[in-house]
Parts: C-alpha cells; sequence; structure tokens
C-alpha cells in the first residue's frame, strides 16, 4: 500500500500524528541498526564486548515518547540504547562509548560498553551492579517534587534485577511519597540463561506494585504503539501528584544476554525462532504500511539516512583518540582537576 | 565563643546549614518528630518541616540511594545511619554509586551526599551496637571519611563535609555526644578535610589517634607526662584524606609512634598509618611502629567485664607508650 497524504488515523486513539508515528519508527530502526553495528564490529575483533537491546526498542520508545526530553530523567541500564536516543544521545556518543574513547560522553573509556550517561540530556550515569539505579531514580524524582521541578523520573530494568532489594526499598518510599516516578521492567524471560520460571514466584511482575500502594500495568513489547498510552498516562499521573506506576513490558532478547553468552546453550532453535515474531521492528513497520504511514519510498529514505549515521558514528568513533593515561587519576573527587594549560 | 556538647554542636550545625542552603535535606529514620535516637536532628522538623526533614522507612540501602539521585537533580542530602553497625545494607550504595559516580561518569556526574553515623563502643552496646566501621570505607577512593572528636571540630568538619561535592561518611562517636564539653566559636569558621590537629604537643612519641581515642590518649599523655614521658598526639579528625604531612612531621621529630584506634586491629585503619609512617619516615624511627587497638573477636561483647577488657583505654595507652618509650 502506498503513503497517502490524508492523515491514516492510526494514532487518533492514543493521540500521536503520523508525523510522530514516522519520528518513532525512525527510533526504533536506529536503534536497532547502531545494535547491529555494535555486534558486528565485536565479530569482527574491532570491539571486545557488546551489551544490547535488541528486541527491546519498541517498548523503549513507545514508553519514552511520553516523556519529554530535556527535562525529565532517565536512569538507563545496558539495553537502554533506544531511550537513550530518545533523551538526545546521538549515535556518535553510543559509539564513542562502544569503542571506549575519551571522547565518550558517558564515561571517557571507563566503564564498559553499555553503560550510558549524560549529564547534558538527564540520563544518569550507568554501573554495573543490577537495580541500584531504581533507588537514584526515586531520589531523582524527590529532588523534583520537593524543588517543584514538574520533572519525572524513569527508570529500567530486567526482571531478573527486578528481585533485587533495592528494588523493594525503592518502590516502597516512591508508593510512600507519591514520586513522580515510572519503574519499568523489561521482562524479557530470562537473567543470562535463567528463565523466569526460576527467578520469579509470580508470572508477572507487575503484580508486585499493590505491593507498593501503585497501579502496575503489563505491555506487549512488541506493540510500540500499545506501549505509549499506559507510558503517557503514568507521565499525566506523575506530573498531577497522583504518584509512580509500575510499567511491565513483555519483551523479546534477540541476541544472546552478551558478546560473551551463546545462548543456544540453554534456548532451542524452536524458542529462537518462535521468539523473532515477537520482534517489535517488523511490526511496526508492517503497521505503518498498513495504514499507509509508511510507504517503500519513505522507509527506504529512513534506512538510508539511518545507515548513513550509523556508519558516521562508527567511523568518527573508532578514529578517535585512546584515553591517555595521564588522565586516570583525575576526577576521583570534585578537585582532582586537569592541570591548567600551561601550567 | 558558646561552650557546647558535641551532640549540641552537631544539632546546630545541622541547623545553620539547613538554613543556609535551602537545596540541604536531611533523612534517616526517626530523624523527624523524635529528632532521631540521639536527638543529633532534634528540631529540625519543627522548624524545616517535612519535605526537608524525611523520616524514612527502615531501609539503609534507600536511604543512602535515593540521596545519590537526590543529589544528581540539584539537593544536598544529609544522611543519617542510625548506627553505624547497620550501614552494611547500603554498603552497595556507598561502594558501587556514591563513591564511583564521579569516576565513572568522567566528572560528568559528582555525588555530594553526607551521611552521618554514630558508632563505636564504651556503651553498653554490644556487637551491633558499638562498632567501628571506618576500616570499611577508608578503603574505598571517592568517599572521604571524617571523625571527629571534639564540639569545635564536629561543627568546622561538619560544615565542610555538607559543603563538599563529594560523598563524605561523618562518624560521631556516641561515648562523645554527651560527655565532651568545648568551645565553639560563633562565626562560620569550617576546618578543611584532610587536616590533622596537634592535639597535644610533645617531644618523645607521637600517639595517633581519632574520635574518642584521641580524648583517653590526651589523659594517657597526661599520666605518662608525671613520668617525664613528654607525649605528642595527633587527632588525625579526617581518615581520608589523611593528612600525611602533620602525621609525618611529628614522628620525624620524636622518632617513635603509636597508633591507637578502638576497631579491630587486624587490617584495621591504623595499619595503613603503619605503612606510610615505615615507608616514608624509617631513617627517623627509634622503636617498631605500634598498634593499640581492639582485639580480633567479631565484636564489642555485652557484660561490662567482656567490654572493658574489649575497650582500648587510658590506662592501656599509657602502658603502650611506657612499653614504646623504654625500647
Ligand atoms: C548485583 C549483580 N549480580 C549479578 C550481575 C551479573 N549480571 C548482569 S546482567 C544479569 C542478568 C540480568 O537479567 P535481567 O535483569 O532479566 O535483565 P536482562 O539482561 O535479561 O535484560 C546478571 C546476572 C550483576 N551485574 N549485578
Ligand atoms: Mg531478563
Amino acid at each position: 500500500m502506498g503513503r497517502s497524504t490524508a492523515p491514516s488515523g492510526l494514532g487518533d486513539a492514543v493521540g500521536l500524528s503520523d508525523e510522530q508515528l514516522v519520528g518513532m519508527y525512525r527510533q526504533v530502526a536506529l536503534a536497532r541498526a547502531i545494535d547491529e553495528r555494535m555486534w558486528v564490529l565485536n565479530r569482527a575483533g574491532r570491539v571486545p564486548f557488546v551489551i544490547s537491546g535488541q528486541g527491546h526498542e519498541g517498548a523503549l520508545v513507545g514508553i519514552m515518547s511520553a516523556f519529554r526530553r530535556g527535562h525529565d530523567w532517565i536512569v538507563p541500564f545496558y539495553r537502554s540504547i533506544a531511550a537513550c536516543l530518545t533523551f538526545g544521545m546521538t549515535p556518535r556518543d553510543l559509539l564513542l562509548a562502544q569503542f571506549a574513547k575519551a571522547s565518550d560522553p558517558s564515561s571517557g573509556g571507563r566503564q564498559m560498553p553499555g553503560h550510558y550517561g549524560s549529564a547534558a540530556h538527564n540520563i544518569l550515569s550507568t554501573s554495573s551492579p543490577v537495580a541500584t539505579q531504581i533507588l537514584h531514580a526515586a531520589g531523582i524524582a524527590l529532588a523534583a517534587k520537593l524543588r517543584g521541578t514538574d520533572q519525572v523520573a524513569v527508570t529500567f530494568m530486567g526482571e531478573g534485577a527486578s528481585n533485587q532489594g533495592d528494588v523493594h526499598e525503592a518502590l516502597n518510599f516512591a508508593g510512600i511519597h507519591h514520586l513522580p516516578f515510572v519503574f519499568v521492567v523489561e521482562n524479557n524471560g530470562y537473567a543470562i540463561s535463567v528463565p523466569a520460571s526460576k527467578e520469579l514466584a509470580v508470572r508477572d511482575v507487575a503484580v508486585r506494585a499493590a505491593g507498593y500502594g501503585m497501579p502496575g500495568v503489563i505491555v506487549d513489547g512488541a506493540d510500540v504503539l500499545g506501549c505509549y498510552p499506559p507510558a503517557a498516562e503514568a507521565v499525566r499521573r506523575a506530573r498531577a501528584g497522583e504518584g509512580s506506576t509500575f510499567i511491565e513490558a513483555k519483551v523479546t532478547r534477540l541476541t544472546a544476554h552478551s558478546s560473551d553468552d551463546q545462548q543456544t546453550r540453554y534456548r532451542s532453535e524452536a524458542e529462537l525462532t518462535a521468539e523473532r515474531a515477537r520482534d517489535p521492528l517488523p511490526r511496526f513497520r508492517a503497521q505503518l504500511r498498513d495504514a499507509g504511514v509508511l510507504d517503500d519510498a519513505l522507509e527506504a529514505e529512513i534506512a538510508a539516512e539511518n545507515l548513513r549515521q550509523v556508519d558516521d558514528a562508527t567511523e568518527h568513533a573508532e578514529g578517535e583518540p585512546d584515553p591517555t593515561v595521564d588522565t586516570a587519576l583525575l576526577y576521583v573527587y570534585a578537585e582532582d582537576r586537569p592541570p591548567a594549560a600551561g601550567a | 565563643m558558646a561552650t557546647r556538647t558535641f551532640i549540641e554542636s552537631i544539632r546546630e550545625t545541622l541547623a545553620g546549614e539547613m538554613r543556609r542552603d535551602p537545596a540541604t535535606i536531611v533523612l534517616g529514620e526517626d530523624v523527624g518528630r523524635k529528632g532521631g535516637v540521639f536527638l543529633a536532628t532534634d528540631g529540625l522538623y519543627a522548624e524545616f518541616g517535612e519535605s526537608r526533614v524525611i523520616d524514612t522507612p527502615l531501609t539503609e540501602s534507600m536511604i543512602v540511594g535515593v540521596s545519590i539521585g537526590a543529589a544528581a537533580n540539584g539537593l544536598r542530602p544529609i544522611a543519617e545511619i542510625q548506627f553505624a553497625d547497620f550501614i552494611f545494607p547500603a554498603f552497595n550504595q556507598i561502594l558501587s554509586e556514591a563513591a564511583r559516580m564521579r569516576y565513572r561518569s568522567n566528572n560528568a556526574f559528582g555525588c555530594p551526599i553526607t551521611i552521618r553515623a554514630p558508632y563505636g563502643g564504651g556503651v553498653h552496646g554490644a556487637l551491633h551496637h558499638s562498632q567501628s566501621v571506618e576500616a570499611f570505607f577508608t578503603h574505598i577512593p571517592g568517599l572521604k571519611v571524617v571523625v571527629p572528636s571534639t564540639p569545635h571540630d564536629a561543627r568546622g568538619l561538619l560544615r565542610s563535609a555538607i559543603r563538599d561535592d563529594d560523598p563524605v561518611l561523618f562518624f560521631e562517636h556516641k561515648k562523645l555526644y554527651r560527655s565532651v564539653r568545648g568551645d565553639v566559636p560563633d562565626r562560620e569558621y569550617t576546618i578543611p578535610l584532610g587536616s590533622a590537629a596537634v592535639a597535644r604537643p610533645g617531644t618523645q612519641i607521637t600517639v595517633v589517634a581519632y574520635g574518642l581515642m584521641t580524648h583517653y590518649a590526651l589523659e594517657a599523655a597526661d599520666t605518662v607526662d608525671d613520668e617525664g614521658i613528654s607525649v605528642e598526639v595527633i587527632d588525625l579528625r579526617s581518615l581520608r584524606p589523611l593528612d600525611r604531612g602533620t602525621l609525618l612531621e611529628s614522628v620525624r621529630k620524636t622518632g617513635k609512634c603509636l597508633i591507637v584506634y578502638e576497631d579491630n586491629r587486624f587490617g584495621g585503619y591504623g595499619a595503613e598509618v603503619a605503612a606510610i609512617v615505615a615507608e616514608e619516615a624509617f631513617d627517623y624511627l627509634d622503636g617498631s611502629i605500634t598498634r593499640l587497638a581492639g582485639p580480633d573477636v567479631p565484636g564489642v561483647p555485652y557484660n561490662h567485664v567482656l567490654e572493658d577488657w574489649f575497650m582500648v583505654s587510658p590506662a592501656k595507652i599509657a602502658d603502650a607508650i611506657r612499653t614504646l618509650a623504654a625500647y
């Protein structure tokens, strides 16, 4: 079906224009293109490690479209490529982290790839112990509330991480204080190799929201548009002072846990094939095409533009200098400044 | 100039900093209406209200983790851990998050939080209300660790801690809260973190101490003075950063160094002091570097006979001084 000039009406029910839908598609496709490039670079021996989010991008773009970039806060984890893109990090920023270069805005090459952060975009620095970040998001939300900034803090993690004690402590606190806070669990059914049935005593993590006096909502992460309305409602509630929301997105992990994992050791071929059907990207593409929002020409234009950006980011990042050892002692403390020029 | 107890000095400093900087908040267990189990935050709730003086749930990881996030979004949290013994549920947040935030983000984010925690034995607190926990934290780059011994220093150091742009652990010895009084100037002074004090000048032996042990060392120094032994007492005040200059200058002058700490001896903070003295003042030494510390049992026992056995006392310090002086 070709693209018509009349509005498609596809996003009417959820309040999204065709232009916004195309923008969301661009982001899902760009996140995927960056992610695939990271794996190619790893397999080619150009970067030692990849951890990324293929299969999670649809939920993230659907959810993040409800937030205000440059105003609200993200506290990410290692599968948050798409979320960081929606808040203004660029393909160059993400590839600089992948190559761990001096100009990597996330950590200047100090952290493993996938540990994103950007003060300029209200994206808090990520660490490696899972789930610790939820308390930081609650703290950001507390500050937003006390300072009256109207900001909302959103954080993400896997269903495996959601069992950590910090999650309980944070949700309890957020519930008590009705914080402007949104908690997203990206449930991909595995914590590395351990299936959800061995990690969770319940099928749906979101039922735990009841213990914290907040709504728990389940969304299908393969359905990009379906992820938007609950997120928009969560943001509305947060800004209105009505409190926090727990969103569980059922997603699929299309790759191994990381480049150090071999998922065929614990997932069958049949399962992996079946899970391909839960890939949000082709589904969103088909939905937009069916509605006439996307056609061959626009799809090709977006693909070409994304590829151009990924190529540019790869070339740029690979060519950037490594950090030098004379900087390795800097920023243990605030007073650790580089020597003044000429000093 | 006013005379204040240690706890009064802390309380007034907190109030003063909260008046001065609207970004400061206090959070912890029972810090609100009750004013803290030791009354360190008494009156703050009435003056600043429940939004800036937050009674948290009984969740230490949350107290520190939420402080880290709030600091990232413009606040300057002052967290209270009710007893230093119960800081361990927050250990991961302190070690992996607060202390590393600046380094791991290449200076994009800092973590200006202060964590106050009452510590120490000799108060009938048994294993879990008596601990000295500083060694776990002084090991961590990115953290600052402060242990004041007087009302005057508590004020100047707490001001510096709260105004510091990095996470500071501020340990207050419970036994000092009401037993120690001292002059506290009315002016807005601060004491830089990383500056030790010569608590008593002397010529023959350097005794290095902090917290309650500074007072015990001073008592011991008085005792042996009558016997003709001149002791210099160095109150470290700040364990990290450490004022190496004051420490080494004293040891190079006296040639003898006794390090006194209340914590378990093995791997305690005094071991680091001993190593620094050995590496940097070896040529000046006229006796073995000596540690006097708590015995290596898992905690301070409750019964008073056993507690006295555990605690380093002025008499034990005096004995250690005599032994080292005779070396
Ligand atoms: C506290 C802690 N324990 C263990 C690990 C090692 N680890 C990293 S990711 C992971 C699995 C996480 O699974 P889940 O939370 O479901 O997220 P997913 O990777 O599936 O997106 C494990 C065990 C860690 N990073 N932190
Ligand atoms: Mg998972």
